[in-house]
């Protein structure tokens, strides 16, 4: 079956950040399966990105000082990031990552305040092996966001960056503290409504001594935080939840000797892995990301995902794929029918307008004008998604956003509508079209029309084909049509 | 959460739509009226306010014993003298302007406010605050409800942070959310005249109601909201003040802006502000200082200069600051210096109309059996005031709407701040 070439840009712009004319070019002859399959098994691609940052062909980057520093500078981590999300053979790896971020929100600022900011950029952002230290959090997202849901929580629960970011350094027998112990029951799994207060206090002495120890090898980027289960903070009593933490239906997590009581953390992860209110919420939380924000999916279907995620020991690759080769993402109906986030408009308008002269640099100011710094979730719930992106200031951001971009690719864009040039209606009918924007009705067309048309006689002249080709991009980029995807 | 705000727009687009196409000599005749207008200004102190702190019962001799570490000495706090059941009460002592305010009658303090089983979730805590429906907290907010009573305009509600928050959501009425309106500008790639040309185009564009496609409907409402707005808080861009506001200091920033609009008169009757980090689980310092004394610091350092620039223009008849916090925080400090969630807090009412003082009681820290004033087990502070009696007052008694009708009960018992 092939998609044909609307299809493939609804693919791309779910599955990754959306398609530049050469990324079209290169996915023409596939068909719809090969495609998915391409975006799904991004292993087998290399995750060699990194390697053209520099290269004059791709997007810049700006260091601070003249060094790039993405492992010690959160400014560069969040532009090596965004540099990916441009450029990866593997938008989907990326895709998730931004999916997890957002599911785990952890934000810079309360850990840069706890650690040096150097220290702070490492547990979020370190690329492994760069320095030395355990993989930053993204880092994590990227490498195991498709795999266990189980053995993710397990590693979140002693990612450092999390250890700060919801007080877990600091939980111990002595006096248990329930910032993670609540939010992983009602943000990361279950959600509200699925446990009590005293659920939460067990929770908290659950994770007692799931600590973090600090490596001192001289200076910031050389030292590192790390993960550490310390037995004398763990409270080692019996603890029972109101719902089941084993399969036999028992809700108690017995008394363990101290040294064993890591246990106590990872029965308590795996029932929630596990329980049913997780599987839906998760189910439902990847049907807003990939499928459709505007139709909710019918309950066959949720279930059907829910069984799937279940059956597969809580992996999420089977569940992503599910909803991916289902017939309701691949439906025409729910093309456009999701609120883009800031950094999938930004990227995809980079991919899509062109970023010859351009940088990531450039984005990070309106990325934040528009609601989404990256590594900068407002709080642990995340970002207010949907319409709530869609603020009057958050909107006079993107159109902003549009005017910058086509303002810095008014050459690069002319030059392509070189053959287009024939009359405002056709550079109009060139530029929609490579936009792989939302359906335009007749009176917004008319709009735009209008626009091309206004107001000098058409010569195209050069220099009336930059001015109008980058309004064009400016007024297309910054409606209404280009938000959804 | 957030799946329920959807639906609950997506139900109520055509209404919605309908708001940003009113005719644009609505917002001729709220500017008019702008000037006489009474504005009520939010502050929500976001993550759960340690209110033991704040207004601080230093006698009790619990308040030490259940919090060695970050107790606030009797010495260093500001008294403001007791509660009507005696209780002497001091406030933080990085509330020094908050301190003259109340000397100046011009701060109330309500004690214990909340609700029964008040959650301890910042989100269920917020939504509950922000809907003042503690039962089914996923509904409008209760000054989105508000503003639906009023003449449409675009700028009726203006919140400075830009996740307009629930309190100001509504079906029919979409509040901008602007934090900084030197920001708030059209931008082209082209000069002039092609800059023009463009806006008119945009705003054409825009304008359109697609109904077969509500959710790109509600984007172009958004679009043509900011179209609308644009050039009204163009205007407030260069407001400086008549003192200087602390700079690094968003939170009096967000304020310094919203004197801005009052003092320009454009209309707006809400406004939003808040300030973050007030989750201290750990390390919140001691002796006075560290980093609740930060806080407590941007929220001081923000109202008083608000207060006195408003008072020097002749503003704060016609202004009401309204404090709150979505939740208390535990009584007893937890192992790292800071403290878990927990219940009742805080309000302050500010404003040149406000009869200041004390109102309600503070709780008794001693943790036995049976202690009314707290509850889980004497863990945390037990609300005596519930919120949405403050909410009715401010309602009824400044915005001169109908409690009832908006939040859905019979609460006009509440203390008489203003």
């Amino acid at each position: 079956m092939a998609l044909g070439r609307t299809g493939i840009e609804h693919v791309l712009r779910r599955a990754g950040f959306g398609a530049s004319p050469d990324d079209l070019k290169s996915f023409d002859d596939m068909s719809t399966f090969e495609l998915l399959d391409f975006l799904i098994d991004f292993e087998k691609q290399p995750d060699d990105v990194d390697a053209n940052i520099g290269n004059a062909a791709y997007i810049g980057v700006v260091g601070r000082g003249g060094a790039f520093a993405p492992n010690t500078n959160i400014e560069d981590a969040r532009q090596r990031w965004l540099f990916r999300m441009v450029h990866s053979r593997r938008p989907l790896q990326e895709k998730m990552a931004l999916f997890w971020h957002n599911h785990f929100a952890t934000a810079y600022s309360k850990i840069s305040g706890a650690i040096p900011a150097a220290s702070a950029t490492k547990v979020l952002a370190l690329k492994p092996g760069d320095l030395p230290g355990p993989r930053g959090q993204y880092e994590m997202f990227r490498a195991e966001g498709m795999g266990s849901f189980r053995d993710l929580l397990i590693e979140v629960a002693r990612d450092p960056a999390m250890l700060v970011w919801l007080d877990g350094r600091n939980n111990t027998r002595r006096l248990p503290q329930e910032n993670f112990g609540r939010e992983i029951m009602e943000l990361f799994t279950m959600g509200v409504g699925n446990y009590t207060e005293q659920d939460v206090y067990a929770a908290a002495r659950v994770f007692t001594g799931w600590n973090l120890r600090f490596v001192n090898r001289g200076d910031d980027t050389q030292s590192y935080y790390e993960y550490a289960y310390i037995p004398a903070n763990h409270e080692p009593t019996a603890k029972t939840f109101t719902f089941p933490i084993y399969g036999n239906g028992d809700t108690t997590i017995p008394a363990r000797p101290a040294a064993d009581g890591e246990q106590d953390g990872i029965d308590f992860i795996t029932a929630l892995a596990h329980h049913p209110a997780t599987a839906r919420r998760l189910a439902r939380k990847l049907w807003n990301f990939f499928v459709s924000e505007v139709v909710p999916p019918d309950e066959a279907t949720l279930n059907a995902a829910v069984s799937v995620y279940l059956s597969n020991g809580t992996r999420i690759a089977p569940l992503v794929t599910f909803l991916l080769r289902s017939r309701d993402f691949l439906s025409p109906s729910m093309y456009f029918t999701r609120y883009s986030w800031p950094v999938e408009f930004a990227v995809r308008a980079i991919k899509e307008v062109g970023w010859t002269g351009f940088t990531v640099d450039a984005v990070r100011a309106p990325l934040t004008a528009m609601g989404q710094t990256l590594f900068e979730p407002p709080d642990v719930a995340g970002w207010e998604l949907g319409q709530g992106w869609f603020s009057t200031g958050a909107m006079v951001a993107r159109m902003n956003y549009a005017a910058t971009l086509a303002a810095n690719q008014r050459f690069n864009l002319a030059r392509a509508a070189a053959g287009a040039k024939d009359s405002p209606e056709s550079l109009m009918d060139f530029l929609l079209d490579r936009l792989s924007v939302a359906p335009y009705d007749k009176d917004p067309r008319g709009d735009l029309l209008t626009y091309a048309q206004t107001v000098a006689a058409w010569t195209g002249s050069d220099a009336q084909v930059q001015a109008k080709a980058a309004g064009l991009t400016r007024l297309i980029v910054g409606s209404s049509e280009y938000q959804i995807v | 959460m957030s799946v329920t705000r959807r639906e609950f727009i997506s139900g109520g687009v055509a209404a919605f739509t309908v708001t940003f196409v009113a005719p644009s000599f609505l917002s001729d005749i709220a500017r008019a009226q702008g000037a006489r207008s009474r504005s009520l200004v939010v502050v929500y102190l976001a993550g759960g306010n340690d209110s033991l702190n704040t207004v601080i019962p230093y006698t009790d001799p619990q308040y030490q014993i259940r919090r060695p570490t970050i107790f606030v000495p009797a010495a260093q706090v500001l008294q403001i003298g007791s509660d009507s059941a005696g209780r002497p009460l001091g406030l933080h002592p990085r509330l020094a302007g908050l301190q003259t305010i109340f000397n100046e009658g011009r701060l109330a303090i309500i004690q214990r406010t909340g609700y029964r089983n008040s959650s301890r979730s910042h989100f269920q805590g917020s939504d509950i605050w922000g809907t003042a429906d503690p039962l089914s907290p996923s509904s409008m907010g209760w000054l989105g409800r508000y503003l639906e009573t009023v003449p449409l305009d675009p700028l009726s509600g203006w919140s400075t942070v830009r996740e307009v928050p629930r309190a100001l959501l509504s079906k029919k009425v979409s509040v901008p959310g602007i934090p900084d309106p030197r920001t708030y500008s059209f931008t082209s790639p082209n000069a002039e005249p092609e800059r023009t040309y463009e806006r008119v185009a945009a705003t054409r564009i825009s304008s359109h109601v697609p109904v077969d496609r509500p959710h790109l409907a509600f984007i172009n409402g958004s679009t043509t909201a900011a179209f609308e707005t644009l050039d009204r808080v163009g205007s407030v861009s260069d407001y400086t003040g008549t003192i200087a506001y602390p700079a690094n200091n968003g939170f009096a920033l967000a304020l310094r802006t919203v004197a801005g609009s009052i003092s320009r008169g454009l209309g707006t009757r809400v406004y939003w502000v808040q300030t973050g980090g007030f989750d201290t689980h750990a390390n919140q310092g001691n002796l006075g200082a560290g980093a609740y004394a930060n806080l407590m610091g941007t929220y001081n350092d923000g109202v008083t200069a608000f207060y006195t620039d408003l008072k020097n223009q002749g503003l704060l008849g016609d202004t009401l600051i309204l404090e709150f916090s979505e939740f208390g925080r535990r009584i007893t400090e937890n192992g790292t210096g800071g403290t878990d969630h927990g219940a009742a807090a805080v309000m302050m009412a500010i404003g040149g109309a406000v009869s200041g003082g004390i109102y309600g009681t503070a709780p008794d820290l001693n943790p036995f059996p049976g202690n009314p004033t707290l509850e889980n087990n004497g863990g945390d502070v037990t609300y005596e005031t519930d919120f949405r009696s403050v909410y009715a007052r401010v309602l009824d008694n400044w915005l001169g709407a109908s409690s009832t009708a908006i939040l859905g009960g019979n609460f006009t018992n509440g203390p008489a701040i203003v």
